[in-house]
């Protein structure tokens, strides 16, 4: 273990060099088991740090269903060094910005800043790591944040289908219920829940920090070690023992509730990012929706271009939808394929549903073009190049690739969509889009009642673009 | 970086014989360039008979031209990755999108033969009718949407176009012919109600020839000048309650009119909403209502000054037991701002966190362009970057105070609550 910078060779990093598009990425594995990832990228005067854990909502056990979620929430209130109420301003005096989210693999935090910041950034994460207080009259006071934050998100029919589709599509891995939690585990857990599951995770052995912007590595590597050097590692937290069976036959769920608006969405279970079948489907994805990109931190902020992509095509330009949208996300265990789909008003969902099923069943059968391909390629590698316009987007990639497989993919991911050929493409859409691999969801919205419904009583928001955020 | 810190983004500006104006800054950090177009074209120009004419034109312009049918201007622009963002608020209609530096020429040519000759097809149009009328369906269906748009108009009142529905009603859209758009498009879009901003890994002098060679042909006189009616005061409470009792948890819209942005006093107005309901986490009002109540995920005010005086706007999503309490709780907090105003230190503070947060907000291009987007909208000169400073260190704690005083009153709020609220209990 390093207490003392001093006694710190720095060098060693430069033997885990590697050339990235934007720069070089210095690894480091500290003796506690932190594993440490530089980049120096000097386009603006800042620094942006990612601390990032292996634990996400696939981590918890029934009865405490979002607390990887809440404990995000604990970690924002103080700690044995930074008092409750020094908390507000302590990034912002430097200009700076920090946050953080939690989605089914991961909790993650960052801050971006002036890079003068660095050292305050570096004391925050560590002392994030080994002394939050969860004060019990906060954690009772975050229960009732935590779950406006759930109602909020049960407000939109989207989200909500989303939520029961995913719970449907997962009838054994804990990939099935929601990141935000169910209503119930949120209104019972315990402050010894939070912190026990506080203590067991959040080791140094079980983080990767991730550091880009305008510093020195070296500087930056020692400071890190006098932050961080002294925090032991615990037991490694274990991973999930559950695989999901072979889905043997096509599910549905139907939410009929009030509303003005129809949606549909297909769920398919789909390849982990470590799967060699992730990329053809990543391809194929682009193809039909547009290419998201692969930054789920930066990707929704910019529209895909979809408007010659097939199911666009189809069901927007043919009147039927108002919207379509794929969701492909890099995941450590197989996760779903999702289409998303508005009907427009005045269609039927079963019209809806049955356009898209005809597009899928064709590529299901024939594939896609080799133009197309192309097409989604080069749309691929220009998101690529758009998502590391920022040093925070940079530093996210590298984190949260290490977090689901290796940081390593980072530099190869433009390698790996190049090798994709139309014909992977065409054995992803055969493998993916079996019948008896999708779950078929409806949002029917009914005419306004008379009478208020029961409350639903669950959580909302599994999928990427409602994943939390602080 | 440099740059950044030691004489400001320094952008080029150039105005083209036509009145076009062009911004270009150079940033290299990846080799990409973003293009953003801004038309003084917004909803406030909407017909007083046809709200959602200028939506409907946001909706429908890179549907087909003169030249281009939809499908070739989709893949001109899809075959290169590029996806054009097309946005709308109420005083301009944006086309943003980035490209690689090396497709920077046709994707201008393609962005300019949009906005200079859109043909607005027949089975386009009808297309994008349904579309649109589906996201209206959506709003009315969204308590935040409603809740926003709810406060817009009981502020401004119909008769002012802030207090139109921007993307108007399903009533109005259905019946809005494809002259009506034709028409806002020869309107609103002239040369002179242009302007176009390119940042990215570009020499400034290249992409304003770049910018020249796309836009120098087209000829059109200036646009009408625009006229606003003022703001209407408020001399009493208003409350507006939008019962959607199928949701779970309700939306606040709690505010006032403000100021121009003109007004020399925008500037304590931009820190005394920082300190209220902006700073860590939702100001004053997140310390409250977050963070010792725990009544709301989100809380924060939001302050729109513009060339209307535009309103302070506070937002907050609730339990609708809460509602009362949450109501309670902004008032106190919007009363005690206004009767003792900000401490020292919270004005420090806020302006060290405003200044100190430029160089993260001018770090993308997009992030670029849109601020230069804004410095040109409201003529604050290209190095107003490097102003900033000084604009917020001058202002006093007192000065601030006022600007509290003189908008913040409890008794004459504007105030409207969606979700599964009936009214008071």
């Amino acid at each position: 273990m390093y207490s003392e910078a001093a006694t710190y060779n720095a060098d060693v990093a430069v033997q885990n060099t590697i050339e990235t598009t934007s720069g070089e990425v210095y690894e480091e594995l500290l003796d506690n088991g932190l594993r440490v990832l530089i980049q120096e990228v000097r386009t603006a005067p800042l620094a942006s740090v990612w601390c990032w854990y292996r634990v996400g909502s696939k981590n918890e056990g029934r009865g405490l269903t979002g607390v990887s979620h809440w404990v995000e929430h604990m970690n924002f209130k103080g700690t044995t060094n930074i008092p409750r109420d020094k908390v507000k301003g302590i990034i912002e005096q430097f200009g700076g910005y920090w946050n953080g989210y939690t989605w089914i693999d991961q909790t993650t935090y960052t801050e971006t800043a002036t890079r003068d910041a660095l050292d305050r950034m570096l004391f925050i994460e560590s002392e994030r790591m080994a002394n939050c207080l969860y004060d019990p009259a906060d954690c009772e006071s975050e229960r009732t944040v935590i779950i406006s934050e759930l109602q909020g998100g049960e407000n939109d029919p989207d989200q909500l289908l989303d939520q029961e589709l995913t719970a449907t599509a997962f009838r054994a891995h804990p990939y099935g219920h929601p990141t935000i939690g169910w209503l119930g585990d949120l209104q019972t857990m315990t402050r010894d829940d939070l912190y026990g599951y506080y203590r067991r995770h959040y080791v140094p052995n079980n983080a990767t920090l991730v550091i880009v912007g305008d510093v020195d590595r070296k500087d930056a590597l020692r400071q890190v070690v006098q932050r961080f050097g002294a925090i032991a590692p615990g037991e490694a937290p274990k991973g999930v023992p559950t695989r999901e069976p072979e889905q043997l036959g096509e599910r549905r769920v139907t939410v009929a509730r009030e509303g003005t608006t129809a949606y549909l969405k297909i769920g398919f279970h789909a390849p982990a990012v470590n799967d060699p079948a992730f990329f053809p489907l990543l391809v194929l994805d682009a193809a039909l929706t547009g290419a998201k990109g692969l930054n789920i931190w930066a990707s929704f902020r910019t529209p895909p271009p979809q408007r010659s992509a097939r199911l666009y095509s189809a069901l927007v330009d043919g009147g039927l939808a108002s919207a379509v949208n794929g969701g492909l996300v890099p995941t450590q265990e197989p996760f779903l394929y999702t289409i998303s789909v508005t009907a427009t008003e005045g269609t039927a969902l079963r019209v809806v549903e049955e356009a898209t099923l005809a597009q899928l069943e064709a590529v299901r059968r024939h594939g896609i073009t080799e133009t197309e391909v192309r097409k989604a390629k080069n749309q691929l590698r220009a998101r690529l190049v758009f998502e590391g316009d920022s040093i925070s987007n940079i530093a996210h990639q590298l984190g949260y690739f290490e977090t689901i497989a290796s940081w390593r993919l980072v530099p190869a991911l433009r390698e790996r969509i190049d090798g994709v050929t139309v014909e992977q493409v065409g054995e992803a859409a055969a493998a993916c889009f079996r019948t008896a691999n999708r779950t078929i969801g409806w949002f029917d919205p009914q005419p306004p009642a008379d009478e208020p419904p029961a409350p639903i009583g669950e959580g909302a928001g599994a999928g990427p673009a409602a994943r939390e955020r602080r | 970086m440099t740059t950044i810190e030691q004489r400001g983004l320094a952008p080029a500006r150039s105005v083209l014989d036509n009145g076009v104006r062009v911004i270009a800054k150079h940033a290299g950090a990846t080799p990409a360039v973003t293009l953003h177009a801004s038309f003084e074209a917004g909803t406030i120009f909407d017909p007083a008979s046809e709200p959602g004419v200028s939506h409907f034109v946001s909706r429908t312009i890179d549907r087909g031209t003169t030249r281009h049918t939809a499908e070739e201007i989709a893949d001109q622009l899809e075959n290169r990755g590029v996806s054009l963002a097309i946005a709308i608020n109420r005083h301009a209609l944006s086309l943003v999108c980035t490209c690689l530096v090396e497709d920077l020429d046709p994707t201008l040519m393609t962005l300019a033969d949009v906005v200079t000759q859109p043909a607005f097809p027949d089975p386009e149009v009808e297309t994008r009718r349904g579309e649109i009328i589906t996201m209206i369906r959506q709003d009315e269906d969204n308590p935040a949407a409603m809740a926003g748009e709810g406060l817009f108009s009981l502020l401004y009142g119909e008769a002012h176009p802030y207090g139109r529905r921007p993307r108007g009603g399903v009533g109005v859209v259905e019946r809005i012919p494809r002259a009506s758009l034709q028409t806002f498009h020869a309107d609103r879009f002239r040369p002179r109600a242009l302007s176009l901003v390119l940042v990215g890994d570009v020499e400034p002098a290249r992409a304003i020839e770049s910018a020249s060679r796309a836009f120098s042909a087209w000829k059109a006189a200036p646009p009408a000048e625009a006229v606003f009616p003022p703001a209407p005061s408020s001399r009493e409470r208003r409350m507006r309650v939008i019962p959607m009792m199928n949701k779970a948890q309700a939306d606040i819209a709690y505010g006032f009119t403000t100021i121009l942005r003109a007004d020399p006093a925008y500037y304590a107005y931009w820190l005394m909403n920082n300190i209220l309901g902006e700073y860590s986490i939702g100001g004053r009002l997140g310390d409250s209502i977050r963070e010792r109540q725990g009544m709301a995920y989100y809380v924060y005010s939001a302050l729109d000054a513009n060339v209307v005086p535009g309103p302070l706007l506070i937002r907050a999503g609730v339990n609708p037991a809460n509602v009362d309490r949450a109501l309670a709780s902004i008032d106190e907090e919007v009363a005690r701002m206004a009767a003792d105003g900000p401490t020292e230190q919270e004005v420090a503070e806020s302006r060290q966190y405003l200044i100190g947060s430029m160089p993260r907000r001018l770090e993308t291009n997009v992030g670029i362009a849109n601020f230069l987007q804004m410095v040109e909208f409201f003529g604050l000169g290209m190095d107003f970057d490097v102003r900033v400073p000084d604009l917020l260190g001058r202002v006093t704690r007192d000065e601030v105070h006022a600007a509290a005083r003189a908008v913040l009153d409890p008794s004459k709020a504007a105030v409207v609550v969606a979700g599964p609220y009936s009214g008071r209990t």
